[in-house]
């Protein structure tokens, strides 16, 4: 049963979900150490590549959740543009204290997120939809309410210490403080989905929502929660680049949306749900930032990393339905032997 | 009249269900009892995933009243029926393929260990349980709690959807046509669960389209013609070949049997 398991079994490393996302990682990694050369591996170029996969992260971990439980969030970007913008006009144009534009830029998060999910659960529309014409509304809200309070597209804000010397500053010189977050966040989405029966919940509701509800989960409000989920997580991203570029423009953001998504799927989550590992999608973002960073260290023109990302994504897709059929054709060889 | 010994533990009264102005089921009454297995047949479309639908707490009767041990009762959600006692594996599936075996069994009704913030999912125990409960019901070839419900046949995906329903001590156990995409074998092994289920005291309700799994298991029978009830007989009331014409639509059968009669009649001149 539950008994201990060979550490090397081959084949359930195989099976595992983030195996593809190792993969392609490691690829990656040695593929840019080679091209890329000693620079890519100092630490320039290794904190360059953590800042940018910790920042994606922030939004990529619970937009994972979303989709593990089968639903899309295209309102990412506008959702982390809108809360830098409110906590700038906050904080900077009004004065107030940073705390409340924190605080202003994570209840627009949770709004934008309670928002996606309400409208998602009540109609029974396709989430992709719903979140896409909430991402153009609070896109356009965000315009309209910057454009009438300062007459500019952008709001300066001089974030208070506690602030500025955590999320809003190089840590010898190189690291991003985004990175502890990003840790911290890993560690929380890991912990539900393992650890709790909500994460039991999350695959149940991916994997088939009809009999996920008839054991008598919450389904809606699973759902609702984890698009407020996704919405906190773009506000944190928005909070870490109001803290270090000292402003809020309008227009930031929209490559995020994609960007979580391949990192996703790469990481290993089925786009269709019920399937995927927080670890997986960690390591997808590594790749994602590993390509985009590698790039520029070999020399080359960056439209190289585009056509690197498009690839990667498709052996991605086309792997993690392969590494699905593996995991469930495969358990059949394996003996019981070790079982008791 | 099924035993006079036992109350229903569940019944329909005169239920009707409305689509939008079409009546998938039409003035339905029927009776559950304890330890028996009612059988519900019917053709496509007839009405029978709605019928269950209904008793499961999916859809509300647009009329009529549905009982649970003799007392009106209305079912705000599925999971208001699933405390009552109700376990619904519905048709395509009811599991969950890319979940394990210990963590599907327990979905909805995880068990935790620790306290506070620390508390979390026992994963050891709920892989466990899933085997034991599966090997009390013959399925002896899943010895790992870890494996993917997918990479199960599919009679041992049932079993282990029956085994749950017993586990948690469903009073109500509604199949919806568990052995439909089932070998020979495996379909002979789930009518055995369902066996043992009704031994345990179990109401089943057993959706199917095979006549020989119903003869096989059912000791009560309702027969749905397009959201009505043609028919309902207990064990041994009706032949097979009835229950086949009543299950094909009745008249439409008569009329074929006409039109074959003609045929061999003209056959048996030539002859
Ligand atoms: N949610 C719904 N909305 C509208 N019509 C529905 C709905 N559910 C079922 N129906 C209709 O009600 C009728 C009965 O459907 P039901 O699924 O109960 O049939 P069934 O007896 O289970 O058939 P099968 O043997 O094919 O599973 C069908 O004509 C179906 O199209
Ligand atoms: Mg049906």
């Amino acid at each position: 049963m539950a008994a201990q398991k060979p550490v090397f079994d081959v084949r359930s490393l195989l099976r595992r979900p983030e195996f593809g996302a190792f993969v392609s990682a490691l690829f990656v990694f040695i593929f840019f150490a080679i091209f890329g050369g000693a620079e890519f591996l100092g630490p320039g170029g290794l904190s360059s590549t953590l800042n940018i996969a910790a920042e994606l992260g922030l939004i990529a971990l619970p937009v994972a959740l979303v989709m593990i439980a089968g639903d899309l969030d295209l309102s990412v970007g506008s959702t982390m543009m809108a809360s830098a913008v409110v906590m700038a006009l906050l904080s900077g144009t009004y004065g107030l204290p940073t705390i409340v534009g924190v605080g202003g830029a994570l209840a627009v998060g949770l709004i934008a997120g309670f928002l996606n999910g309400i409208i998602t659960t009540k109609t029974n529309l396709p989430s992709f939809v719903v979140t896409l014409a909430v991402s153009f509304a609070t896109s356009g809200l965000a315009f309209g309410i910057i454009r009438l309070l300062t007459g500019t597209l952008q709001a300066d804000v001089t974030p208070e210490p506690w602030l500025k010397d955590t999320l809003g500053t190089l840590f010898f010189n190189n690291w991003e403080g985004a990175i502890g977050l990003f840790i911290i966040v890993s560690a929380i989405v890991s912990w539900i989905l393992y650890k709790t029966k909500y994460g039991n919940w999350i695959y149940a509701i991916g994997g088939d929502v009809v009999s996920a509800k008839a054991t008598g989960i919450p389904v809606d409000k699973v759902r609702i929660a984890l698009f407020m989920g996704s919405g906190v997580g773009s506000a944190l991203l928005g909070i870490v680049q109001t803290a270090m570029y000292n402003s809020a423009q309008v227009g930031a953001g929209s490559s995020f949306v994609f960007n979580s998504i391949i990192a996703v799927v790469i990481g290993g989550v089925l786009l269709t749900g019920g399937y995927g590992s927080p670890v997986g999608v960690v390591l997808g973002c590594i790749t994602f930032a590993t390509v985009g960073q590698g790039i520029y260290y070999t020399g080359w023109e960056s439209d190289w990393a585009l056509l690197f990302i498009g690839t990667l994504l498709l052996a991605a897709v086309l792997s993690n339905n392969t590494f699905r059929r593996l995991a469930l054709g495969g358990g059949k060889k394996k003996s019981a032997k070790e079982s008791k | 009249m099924a035993k006079s010994t036992s109350k229903p533990i569940f019944s329909l009264k005169n239920v009707t269900k409305d689509f939008a102005g079409y009546k998938a089921l039409n003035d339905v009454s029927l009776e559950v009892y304890p330890g028996q297995v009612l059988c519900l047949l019917g053709d496509n479309g007839a009405g029978k995933s709605t019928l269950i639908k209904v008793l499961s707490g999916f859809h509300k009767p647009t009329e009529g009243t549905v009982q649970w041990e003799g007392e009106n009762v209305e079912f705000k959600s599925p999971k208001d029926a699933n405390d009552r006692g109700v376990a619904t594996v519905h048709q395509f599936g009811g599991t969950f393929p890319l979940m394990s075996v210990g963590r599907s069994f327990f979905v909805g009704l995880e068990p935790t260990k620790g306290w506070g913030p620390f508390k979390r999912f026992d994963k050891k125990y709920a892989n466990q349980v899933a085997v034991r409960e599966m090997q009390a019901l013959g399925i002896t070839r899943v010895t790992d709690g870890e494996r993917l419900i997918g990479s199960l046949s599919g009679g041992e995906r049932q079993a282990s959807a029956i085994a749950r329903a017993v586990h948690f001590g469903a009073k109500v156990l509604i199949l919806d046509e568990p052995t439909a995409a089932l070998g020979v074998k495996e379909a002979t092994h789930v009518l055995r669960i369902i066996m043992q289920a009704k031994h345990k005291g179990i109401a089943v309700i057993l959706v199917t389209h095979n006549v020989s799994h119903a003869l096989t298991v059912g000791d009560h029978f309702a027969v749905l013609i397009r959201g009505e009830k043609a028919d309902d007989f207990k064990k041994g009331e009706r032949t097979r070949e009835q229950i086949t014409d009543l299950m094909a639509g009745g008249e439409a059968m008569a009329e074929l049997e006409n039109e074959l009669n003609t045929l061999t009649g003209t056959i048996n001149q030539i002859h």
